[in-house]
């Protein structure tokens, strides 16, 4: 990873964030490039939505709890 | 549990009918992995008849519906590894990691910037009430890769971890990294562009 992360490599980081613990270095790259980009930040966002749309589409509400 | 199975089940153990209310649900869990509606079909029987057959095993410490589901996540694990035999992830002729990597190139300019930069998709846990938004969200998934969706699948329906879907697809951590951070990015252009850009 170069000095100053790119989108791409922070929405990388972003989607393993869901699959891993992030290392030092990986979560300073976040902090140092997610208050300057509303583009990562919204990706951020919407990873959690994704995972959370999953769980309820399957879990639609025509069976009982 | 104690004695035998078909003479003392338990008071709580679930009859057919009830069995039954599940389907609806249980077919929905088994198409988004498998995307194919025979087999949908067929592990839901079977874990239907798996259920009715084992009832005395219900505990009725978890919810019928938890318990169901733990006996489908099974069934559909079976079949993924026999598809997995039949058509391996890795094809001698193809490098998924490398196409994988190109599909997710392609959505960044060569500096590394979003080509299209994520919106602000407001409160988007609102469009869950919305039945169209759920027509939406079924086509953004079919329009996966069958190969990418079926990773992303065994994480976010099946829920295994990196670890397992690796041992599992004979893939590398890496590997399994990248289709799921394609997918994720082909689900999320795909609903910001048919669901979250119109409104
Ligand atoms: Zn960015």
């Amino acid at each position: 990873m170069s000095f100053i992360p790119s989108c791409k490599e922070v929405s990388e980081l972003l989607s393993q964030a869901q699959e891993r613990p992030l290392t030092f270095p990986e979560k300073f790259a976040l902090h140092v490039h997610l208050p300057l980009c509303k583009g990562c930040r919204n990706f951020r966002e919407q990873l959690g939505f994704i995972r959370a749309a999953v769980r309820r589409y399957i879990d639609q509400d025509d069976t009982p709890r | 549990m104690t004695a035998n199975k078909t003479t003392n089940r338990s008071a709580e153990a679930p009859d057919q009918a009830a069995l039954e209310q599940f389907r609806g649900y249980l077919l929905r869990y088994a198409l988004l992995q498998l995307r194919d509606q025979g087999a949908a079909e067929d592990v839901v029987q079977e874990t239907l008849l798996a259920a009715i057959e084992g009832g005395g095993r219900f505990s009725g410490k978890s919810s019928v519906k938890t318990w169901l589901t733990g006996i489908l996540k099974h069934k559909i694990i079976d079949h993924v590894r026999r598809q997995s035999r039949e058509q391996p992830l890795m094809a001698e002729s193809d490098d998924p990691e490398r196409s994988e990597t190109e599909a997710v190139d392609a959505l960044f300019a060569a500096d590394g910037h979003w080509r299209n930069f994520p919106a602000n998709w407001g409160d988007p846990d609102r469009s869950f009430e919305n039945k169209k938004f759920w027509e939406v969200f079924e086509m953004c998934a079919k329009l996966m890769p069958a190969k990418t969706a079926r990773v992303f699948t065994m994480r976010e329906v099946l829920e295994l971890s990196t670890e397992e879907i690796c041992k599992e697809l004979g893939i590398t951590a890496t590997n399994c990294w990248v289709m799921l951070h394609r997918a994720r990015l082909s689900l999320r252009e795909c609903l910001e562009l048919k669901w979250f850009g119109q409104s």
